[in-house]
């Protein structure tokens, strides 16, 4: 294809926008590819069918290389953000070259298919929601208010509160009201010689009384409902927090650190609760107070009740100014405080390691600097915090002295009477104990929008393997499950490179390879804890990413590479995953892995407990405890990744002749290092370095004298090193 | 390793295809050998392994120096196209200082910005002030010593801390 008229060579077909140089200097670049030729904007090689276009990436840098089979012609760099766009403009290329060898018009894209990941496209976009690019929206600063989110459902009782609060506020203003008539027509009148009125004092006194009960009952009445309020709306955040935590990816988890979870879930929630019941209700308190009194003041007299307010804009700018570092502060405390649980979250289930490298002064000593560290974010907050409360108490002294002054020289005026002075200052004192304390809950809330910040940041996460919003019904799962070219990586880091594998539903698949050649990865993918990179997984023709998650899992069973148990007996731990089941489909479930009698040899049976992580049972007990979880549910597609490593030669040969029937009638794939183990496996799947290198059975690969072989022979030659162990070849293990 | 002799028991070359190629002292030859650091942020200059392709160690390299001129500049050469870990000089702004937050920052390597997704992405090294910022893409950012950043870098870094 020559440069046709209707193509104008200066009409690109794709473009790459490159943001590093040769010099790995951020700098902006431009690749751009015509029908003919090819160009960074400083050079430009025309299109031969010789021309490759090839890209890797390292540590976060994608390089796309160009070279004519021969030498190198150039190489352009770009940071990962960009890797979508490289990978479809490379694609770009290889379709124009080819057509190009080939003389005929470049393929039409296929409809309906991302073109990054090959997933598939909902007919009515053409933006793949896997690689569109991840937003980065920050949760607001006002993250206090989407607490309301969970105060919704309580609305009614918070109205009630609400009204308690304003009414019981309301009685308590009532008392200073009366001390004004108390003095200008009782007790001044009197002094002046004129008898005491009795039944005013009477009704002045009972009005006091009565102010005080009244107060007291609404009190009362207010703190109880809102502390329930607020105790349910901290266990309804805890719990949405906990529900969301669970559903996230292992991606979340791995990276992050046991002890700040839990001191988000645990500490900060409670804080958040004691904000709201307490000190929110303050608060709310306090400024119905002030406003009420301002209101009462302005009326009795606006001169009075200026100069009473004359503080009031210092108070606030003060607090305006301390808030943002507090808030900072209490958030770095936050941050600290988890640091210090972490470093219990990492000791507590390492213990045996600690004591078996006699680690624990360095250990006791880590701790120590965590509380240092603790200590010193403390005391620098607490510098700013201590000077903050005095600074307030000051300001309400000097308020009261200016209201003397301008009320004696009001009263010398006449302009005002002594009751009125009097009823002044008893406001005022309320006014600025409410002042005083409404500065002080500028820490509480400081320190709640830190913690709910904190809890935030878990609610807002997007799991990464997330649940579509439609999901497709996943039709009744065979156990055919197709991997098509996927690549995945941790991070920077590239595991899988282009796997293609498909397994028939009841097939048994071996999965054998070195140690880090991306066997767990592929399992991984295949249960969808993560989502591939490129590529797809399908189960049933359906791609694992259009289903419900929780959908698809219920069919796998999975033993783990390292087996968790959790806290509780025996029979709880196997029926995990299915907690309905009766005590013989349990009991069933233990023969069949193997676990029924050395089960049968605890003290209490089935019923024994196992510590936490099973620390009471030993390694290949752990193993066969959770193969019986595994094959309790059921599942179509059951994954053993070195279900059987930990465990002796002869206990595993009956476990696999126990398994061989239940492998029967549904897809295995199994992970070993002893390659006996897979002696079964319909198909030996050889994986090298996150690709796949051999496929094939036994006998098969041993005549291709390959990667498999070589992998065999490794094994058997240890053992002919050691002639005690004469097994039959077919037997042979690699000593642990 | 000061007596170490000027020439290297391997040779290391540059192939038309841009990858290097190591021939050993047994004679075997790999192409698209690649140097790695051994402690890649703690004592980068200490030792250095050429790695095959496939992943085998092929020479354990225990200081620059002690190897002839070409085969020194071969690594380095290589070594400086694989790295690639910015500096940060100065952070001139960021969005937020609630996390994903993104930075505008200056860089030994010129001016870009970096989405930082979690807290947890900063990782203390173990100088006195050294951090490596992860950013959402997978590339790593070194502050050598953040005391020694200008006042406004550190007053934002520090709310990050
Ligand atoms: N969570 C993770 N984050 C980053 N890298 C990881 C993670 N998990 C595994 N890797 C890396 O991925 C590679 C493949 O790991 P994988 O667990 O799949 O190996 P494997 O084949 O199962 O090995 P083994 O036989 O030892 O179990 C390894 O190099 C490992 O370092
Ligand atoms: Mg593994």
């Amino acid at each position: 294809m020559t440069a046709s008229a209707t193509l104008p060579e200066a009409s690109p077909l794709a473009t790459l926008e490159i943001d590093l140089d040769d010099l790995l200097e951020f700098r902006p670049g431009l690749l751009s590819l015509t029908a003919t030729q090819i160009s960074d904007g400083r050079q430009t090689w025309t299109l031969t069918p010789r021309l490759t276009l090839t890209h890797h990436d390292h540590a976060g840098v994608g390089t796309l290389e160009l070279d004519d089979g021969e030498r190198r012609l150039a190489c352009w760099r770009y940071s990962m953000g960009r890797n979508p766009a490289a990978l479809k403009f490379e694609r770009a290329f290889n379709r124009q070259r080819d057509s190009l060898a080939s003389g005929l018009p470049p393929p039409p894209l296929l409809a309906g298919i991302c073109p990054i990941c090959r997933g598939p496209l909902a007919p009515d976009e053409d933006d793949c929601p896997n690689c569109a690019r991840e937003l980065h929206t920050p949760p607001s600063t006002w993250t206090l208010l989407r607490l309301w989110r969970f105060a919704r459902p309580y609305k009614g009782m918070l109205l009630a509160g609400f009204l308690l609060t304003l009414a019981s506020t309301a009685a308590t203003l009532v008392p200073p009201y009366l001390t004004m008539p108390l003095m200008d027509d009782v007790l001044i009148p009197y002094q002046n010689g004129k008898p005491l009125d009795v039944a005013k004092v009477g009704w002045l006194l009972g009005g006091l009384l009565g102010a005080a009960l009244l107060a007291w009952g609404l009190g009362w009445a207010r703190t109880y409902i809102l502390a329930l309020v607020s105790e349910r709306i901290g266990a309804d955040l805890r719990t949405t927090t906990y529900e969301h935590l669970l559903k996230l990816s292992l991606e979340y988890f791995g990276g992050k650190r046991t002890g700040d979870l839990l001191a988000r879930i645990g500490t900060e929630t409670d804080r958040i609760n004691v904000f709201l019941s307490l000190h929110l209700l303050d608060f709310a308190t306090d400024i119905l107070m002030i406003a009420m009194t301002a209101v009462i003041l302005f009326t009795i007299n606006p001169w009075l009740a200026l100069a009473t307010l004359v503080p009031l804009p210092v108070i606030g700018w003060l607090i305006h100014a301390v808030r943002d570092r507090l808030r900072t502060g209490f958030e770095q405390i936050d941050r600290v405080w988890a640091e210090v649980t972490s470093v219990l979250a990492d000791t507590i289930p390492g213990i045996r390691v600690v004591k078996a490298f006699a680690q624990e002064a360095r250990e006791a000593q880590r701790f120590r600097e965590a509380n240092k560290h603790n200590l010193h974010v403390n005391d620098r907050l607490n510098r700013v915090w201590s000077l903050f409360a005095p600074t307030v108490g000051m300001l309400t002294e000097i308020g009261v002295l200016v209201v003397w002054i301008f009320g004696i020289w009001l009263i010398t005026e006449g302009s005002i009477t002594v009751g009125v002075l009097t009823a002044f200052l008893a406001y005022i004192t309320r006014f600025y104990t409410r002042l005083d304390s409404m500065s002080r809950i500028v820490s509480h809330t400081q320190k709640a929008a830190a913690g709910a910040k904190r809890i935030f940041d878990i609610l807002d996460h997007v799991s990464s393997v997330p649940d579509p919003a439609k999901p497709l019904v996943l039709p009744p799962v065979q156990g055919g499950i197709r991997v098509e070219n996927v690549h995945f990586r941790y991070g920077n880091r590239a595991i899988l490179r282009g796997i293609d594998l498909d397994i028939q539903p009841g097939e048994m698949i071996g999965l054998v390879g070195h140690s880090g050649s991306g066997k767990s990865t592929l399992v991984n993918l295949i249960c969808r804890f993560y989502d591939v990179s490129e590529g797809a997984v399908k189960v049933e023709g359906v791609d694992l990413r259009s289903v419900a998650v929780a959908d698809y899992r219920k069919h796998i069973g999975l033993v783990l590479q390292e087996p968790f148990l959790f806290f509780g007996t025996i029979a709880d731990n196997i029926a995990y995953g299915r907690p309905d089941a009766t005590r013989a489909e349990i009991v069933a479930a233990a023969r069949a892995a193997h676990a029924h009698e050395f089960i049968l040899r605890q003290p209490f049976g089935y019923d024994s407990l196992v510590g936490e992580r099973g620390q009471a049972l030993s390694g290949g007990e752990r193993q066969r405890i959770s193969i019986a979880r595994a094959l309790l549910i059921n599942p179509k597609i059951l994954i053993l990744d070195e279900a059987t490593s930990a465990v002796d030669t002869e206990t595993e040969f009956e476990i696999q002749q126990a398994l061989n029937n239940l492998i029967r009638g549904r897809t295995t794939i199994a992970i070993a290092h002893r390659l006996s183990t897979l002696r079964r496996a319909d198909r030996l799947v050889v994986m090298d370095r996150g690709r796949i290198v051999e496929i094939g059975d036994h006998d098969e690969l041993m005549a291709r004298e390959g990667a498999y072989w070589r992998l065999y022979q490794a094994q058997t030659r240890q053992l002919d090193a050691l002639p005690a162990l004469g097994a039959p070849v077919e037997e042979m293990e690699k000593p642990a | 390793m000061s007596s170490a002799p000027r020439s290297a028991p391997f040779a290391l070359t540059r192939n038309p295809m841009g990858r290097l190629v190591y021939v050993g002292a047994d004679g075997g030859i790999h192409e698209g050998v690649v140097p790695v650091r051994a402690f890649a942020l703690s004592a980068p200059d200490q030792g250095i392994a050429l790695m095959s392709a496939e992943g085998r160690e092929l020479e354990w390299i225990e200081r620059l120096d002690g190897l002839p001129e070409d085969v020194r500049g071969l690594i380095a050469e290589e070594l400086a196209q694989r790295e690639f870990m910015p500096e940060i000089k100065r952070i001139v702004a960021v969005s937020s200082f609630a996390t994903p937050s993104t930075w505008r920052v200056e860089t030994s390597r010129g001016a870009t910005e970096l989405v930082l997704r979690s807290e947890d992405d900063i990782r203390r090294l173990k100088g006195p002030g050294a951090l490596l910022i992860a950013d959402s893409q997978g590339i790593h950012f070194l502050i050598r010593d953040r005391k020694m950043l200008d006042a406004q870098s550190q007053r934002i870094l520090k709310r990050f801390l």
